[in-house]
Order: C-alpha cells, then sequence, then structure tokens
C-alpha cells in the first residue's frame, strides 16, 4: 500500500473523482440490467465509457501528477482510446442487432440506404 | 494511505465490482446474443477501471498499461462478434 505524502487537496481530488467514476459505473449497468428492449439497453453503457472512464482516468492523472511530481499523461491514452473506439463497437453491435431483428421480422425501421423489396430479408 | 483514500478506493473496488455482477447477470441472461455481445463489452469497461483502481491502491503504474491492453483486447473481441452477428462471419 502506497500512497503516502499525498497533499489533502489531491487526496480529496482523487477520492472524489474515482469514487463518482464507481457510481457511474454502476449506473450504467445498472441501465443495462433494468432497461427492458436490446435498442434502449444499448445506450447505458455510454455512461460507462465517457463518465466512469474519464473520472478514473482524471483521478489517476492527478496521483501520478502529484506524487511523481511531473505531470504523468499516460493515463488519458486508455480514455482517448476507449473515446475513439467504443463507437465503433457500439455502431457494429447496433446495426448486428437491427439486422438480426429485421430477419426475425420485428417491426424496426427499414433500411435507408437501398430500398429493399418487402419481404427480402435483408443482405 | 493517506485519510480519504484509505476509504474511498476499497468503496470504489466495491462498486465496481457490484457492476460487474449486474453486467455479468446480464450476460447470462440476455434473451438474444447482441444483449450477451453488449454485456461482455460492459464487462470488460468495468474490468478496465477495476485495473485503473487497482493501480491507484498499489501505486504501479504497470496496472495502467495492463488497462491499456485490456481496452485494445475489448474493442477486438466486440468488433468481431458483432461483425459475426452480423455476416456470419469474421473476416470474408
Amino acid at each position: 500500500m502506497t500512497g503516502a505524502g499525498l497533499p489533502w487537496w489531491a487526496d480529496w481530488l482523487v477520492g472524489t473523482l474515482v469514487l463518482a467514476g464507481a457510481v457511474l459505473a454502476l449506473l450504467g449497468s445498472w441501465g443495462l440490467l433494468r432497461l427492458p428492449s436490446f435498442f434502449e439497453r444499448v445506450h447505458a453503457p455510454a455512461v460507462i465509457a465517457t463518465g466512469a472512464c474519464w473520472c478514473v482516468v482524471l483521478g489517476t492523472v492527478v496521483f501520478f501528477s502529484v506524487r511523481q511530481g511531473e505531470l504523468a499523461v499516460f493515463a488519458l491514452l486508455i480514455a482517448l482510446f476507449i473515446a475513439i473506439t467504443v463507437p465503433i463497437s457500439t455502431i457494429f453491435l447496433m446495426r448486428a442487432g437491427l439486422f438480426r431483428a429485421r430477419q426475425q421480422g420485428q417491426d424496426v425501421p427499414p433500411h435507408v440506404s437501398r430500398a429493399a423489396p418487402p419481404g427480402n430479408g435483408g443482405s | 494511505m493517506t485519510p480519504m483514500l484509505s476509504w474511498a478506493l476499497p468503496l470504489a473496488l466495491l462498486l465496481l465490482v457490484l457492476a460487474m455482477a449486474l453486467a455479468l447477470l446480464r450476460l447470462l441472461k440476455g434473451p438474444s446474443a447482441q444483449d450477451r455481445v453488449l454485456a461482455l463489452d460492459t464487462l470488460y469497461l468495468n474490468g478496465l477501471l477495476v485495473m485503473l483502481v487497482l493501480g491507484l491502491v498499489y501505486g504501479s503504474r504497470h496496472y495502467v498499461e495492463a488497462a491499456l491492453l485490456a481496452a485494445l483486447l475489448g474493442f477486438v473481441s466486440t468488433t468481431a462478434m458483432a461483425k459475426f452477428l452480423l455476416r456470419g462471419e469474421v473476416i470474408e
């Protein structure tokens, strides 16, 4: 266990940021469990990828910067990477969900890119 | 440990483990395949946050690098599974 020698304001700041991140992560996961349909559930983890991730990463940056006495921005790499990749994977997952819902004949919006005849069942 | 971090970090770890348990419940119960993939992605994100908080607990930078690796693997696996659900194969 380390972390001794942190001034009180850094202690308070890191603790608040990490706790806020953990609470946001719990909220996002709870939404994932609780929302009724897939197209609503796909929104819930976004609060983890944005709010929780940025809070914990900023707490990490403050912790290592204060402890080492120099700016330690390496943890920001994680937040940047998550900010770039999570929208991509969510869009992929969303399109897979739409495709499968269309195949099962559920009431979802049709393709916009091509005017598919009814009953075609997608590509 | 400093006064606030000595109780804030274990509490944050507890909340994150609870969040992972909720995502795991959705993974086990999810009615469709895309629900399970989404729950796995959430599980990856929560695990990444746990690694970051563990890095604060032990004061080690190596956990941050492990978290970066976990982010990379999570993105690749989620994209591959979504592509599989969309097309029936990963690489065409």
